[in-house]
């Protein structure tokens, strides 16, 4: 079994390396199949790691070497598959090895083609160390790998020029990158402050050392470890109000908006808060906290994702609305059932993806749902896909989402927090608003792209194939419901619904799934039979604001970066320029200046030399006996 | 009486002596006769003060001095003969090659 850990571990790193040694070079078709099967023997060696620890319920621990040793400090690079990680294992490998099958036809036509699958395989084993690690130490290496990893993926196309926010929504890819790298170094110092208050104060970085130390510290020191850590999390789950990075990653390549910011590493800050539940569990103000932020954030992105047209950012906003979902549930106590919706958005949401990378594709990389409609003539297999991933993620049984979103719905309504419970239902109703509203404006409707001349193609065969297990996985996931909580729980905690809420819950299901219906039926009034705009509705204020991301960037923009720009420009010119780079500058021309006047002294003529010698010596006996006669 | 005094005098002006030879002449081989002077008016005052200490330490490192003079002229004479085969003339102006 320990082989299989180190097979599925480092199946990605020998893939990202192969296909780095051909990184310069022009496409080679055998990268991306190379690369794909490495990342599927991970799958595979993954998912019989699930099977043995599902069949003998226990963890395997390995420990590669020995990582840190410094005084009392003790870090092993140690790893362990127990029922929380190999969920993530699988759920990650699957992704990825589909993403790394599709890449091979969405990349087709890309000058750097082998670049593109080493940065991806790097990604996956980064996310892999993340998830394996038994310690904090080594998820914070991979917290931080799939941090440059996505930094490398959303500025895949970095010579694309800068666009401004003005004439067009999006921005370079090169800023993209940047921000989404900048926003996750604010949030991970809150990890790191975090780790370092775990350490201080239990001693030892090792999940289980750690956990069993938690019951002797105090109340404030575990509400600080619980909250440093969760400010990390926010950054990476791309909450409020570090959430403006997700909709600008969608800059990079479709595959790598499917695989990083949807299914797995976004969902690393839900996996954090899942994997630190011990500590979590005992500071109920943090996690209310996590759920009433969680809350927020759905409710939050789906709004700005009901008047987007923007076919990917409406997907980023969906995504960020999901997460809320996850930590909501998560906040309130539900650990397994964050787990399980984390683990079923990750396959409806990468199919979503994947299917938009689709219409990019056909559309010539164009992703205005206005100026789309009617595609499901050439692309009936994709329409499939994509309305098969939005009706799970609209949670329509008996689809993936259902089960999971109606758990976490319930779950609201159990703990009695009946304002999160109202907001999460609405939300539902506007996610399958939302949702419909692209797939309809995409697929329904009038054939508006004709206007614009362009010829609609579908893709690949193999590629429609490759995404068939996430179509099959968001349309039956839902049914594991009841072995996968008794699965996980092993490891995490129980969670019940109260009697009461036991007999209410096919009521309860039946008003979110009323809200979903509705959202759905009025996006097909609306918008299935051909886009009318309402220039009225558009010009009104609440309009502009959501399509303006509520002027959270602008803002972020006006009071952050600005006044940031303007400290450091007077810092460069004022400081840097006037006082440290005068320093030295002046030391410089000083010993210039003094060279050139002493230059005069070597006249070639010994007598001179001597002279000054003897002038010398008599100005250090000079010297020498001022300060005796000082000192003596 | 001579006692410490005058010995360490006459070292003094015959230091000074060969001081000012080093300044002010310009041919080498006066140099060299400058340089055996303050050597040995050095010489003097070892001999002197160790005469006055009762320590033989400081005769000794007259001898040294000595030695170490005897071998310092045998090869500055070397590379005298060497410079007057070159240049023809052992007066320091003309020897000034390396004006910076």
């Amino acid at each position: 079994m320990e082989k299989l850990v180190y097979i599925a571990l480092f199946a990605p790193l020998v893939s990202s390396l192969f296909a780095a040694l051909f990184g310069m070079m022009p496409k080679k078709q055998f990268v991306g199949v190379v690369t794909s099967i490495l990342l599927g023997i991970s799958f595979v060696a993954s998912a019989i790691l699930a099977h043995y620890v599902y069949t003998t319920e226990e963890a395997i621990k390995v420990t590669l070497m020995d990582w840190i040793g410094a005084g009392d400090l003790h870090i092993p690079f140690g790893f362990v598959v127990d029922q929380v990680s190999v969920t993530m294992m699988t759920v990650v490998t699957l992704v990825s090895t589909v993403v790394h099958v599709y890449s091979n036809g969405y990349m087709d036509h890309d000058k750097s083609f082998n670049r593109f699958f080493s940065y991806l395989s790097a990604f996956v084993f980064s996310m892999m160390v993340l998830v394996m690690s038994d310690n904090f130490a080594g998820l914070f290496i991979g917290w931080e790998g799939v941090g440059v990893c996505s930094w490398l993926l959303i500025g895949f196309w970095y010579h694309k020029p800068d666009v401004s926010r003005e004439e067009n929504p999006s921005i370079s890819p090169s800023w993209a990158a940047n921000e989404a790298f900048i926003m996750n170094r604010i949030a991970d110092l809150g990890m790191l402050v975090g780790l370092f208050i775990v350490y201080w104060n239990t001693g030892s970085l090792q999940y289980d050392e750690v956990f069993a130390q938690l019951p002797h510290l105090s109340g404030s020191v575990l509400n600080a470890a619980a909250l440093a850590l969760f400010i990390g999390a926010m950054g990476k789950s791309a909450q409020f109000p570090l959430h403006t990075w997700l909709t600008d990653a969608m800059e990079g390549p479709t595959p790598v908006s499917a695989l990083i910011h949807a299914a797995t590493m976004v969902t690393a800050g839900v996996f954090l808060v899942i994997r630190a539940n011990p500590l979590f569990s005992m500071t109920p103000e943090i996690s209310y906290f996590i759920a009433v932020l969680g809350t927020f954030v759905a409710f939050f992105a789906a709004s700005m994702a009901l008047v987007n047209r923007d076919l990917k950012r409406i997907i980023a906003f969906s995504t960020l609305s999901q997460l809320g979902y996850m930590f909501a549930a998560a906040g309130l106590g539900a650990y397994w059932i964050a787990l399980f919706h984390l683990a079923a958005h990750a396959f409806f949401k990468a199919l979503l993806f994947l299917g938009a990378g689709n219409v990019m594709h056909a559309m010539d990389d164009e992703l205005d749902i206005f100026k789309m409609g009617g595609l499901k003539k050439v692309m009936k297999w994709t329409y499939l896909y994509m309305g098969l991933a939005s009706l799970a993620l609209a949670g329509i049984p008996p689809f993936a989402g259902f089960f999971s979103k109606d758990a976490i719905i319930e779950t609201a309504f159990n703990e009695g927090t009946y304002i999160l419970w109202a907001i999460l239902v609405v939300t539902a109703g506007m996610t399958a608003f939302y949702s419909f509203r692209q797939v309809f404006l995409t697929f329904e409707g009038d054939e508006r792209y004709k206007k614009y001349g362009f010829h609609p193609h579908e893709v690949y065969r193999y590629v429609l194939i490759a995404m068939s297990p996430l179509a099959i996985l968001a349309v039956i996931a839902g049914f594991f419901k009841g072995s996968f909580e008794a699965f996980v729980t092993e490891l995490l905690p129980e969670y019940h619904m109260s009697e009461h809420t036991h007999h209410l819950a096919w009521l309860l299901g039946l008003v979110v799934l009323a809200f979903a219906v509705g959202g759905i039926v009025l996006a097909y009034k609306k918008y299935a039979k051909g886009l009318k705009r309402d220039e009225a509705l558009e010009a009104t204020w609440y309009y502009k604001l959501l399509a303006n991301q509520y002027y959270i960037p602008n803002l972020y923009e006006e009071f952050i970066s600005k006044p940031y720009a303007m400290i450091s420009d007077i810092f460069w010119n004022r400081v840097d320029m006037k006082i440290v780079d005068a320093t030295v500058d002046g030391i410089a021309k000083f010993l210039y200046g003094t060279g050139d006047g002493a230059r005069r002294m070597q006249t070639g003529n010994l007598s001179n030399y001597l002279n000054w010698m003897a002038v010398g010596a008599v100005l250090l006996l000079a010297v020498a006996a001022i300060s005796a006669a000082i000192i003596g | 009486m001579i006692g410490l005094s005058h010995y360490l005098i006459v070292s003094a002006v015959l230091f000074s002596i060969g001081l000012i030879g080093v300044l002010r002449r310009r041919n080498l081989l006066m140099l060299f006769f400058a340089t055996e002077v303050m050597l040995n008016a050095v010489n003097i005052a070892f001999a002197a003060i160790s005469h006055f200490y009762g320590d033989l330490t400081g005769q000794m490192f007259a001898f040294f001095v000595i030695a170490i003079a005897a071998s310092e002229v045998a090869v500055g004479l070397g590379i005298l003969i060497v410079l007057y085969k070159k240049h023809g003339s052992l007066d320091l102006d003309n020897l000034a090659s390396m004006r910076g």
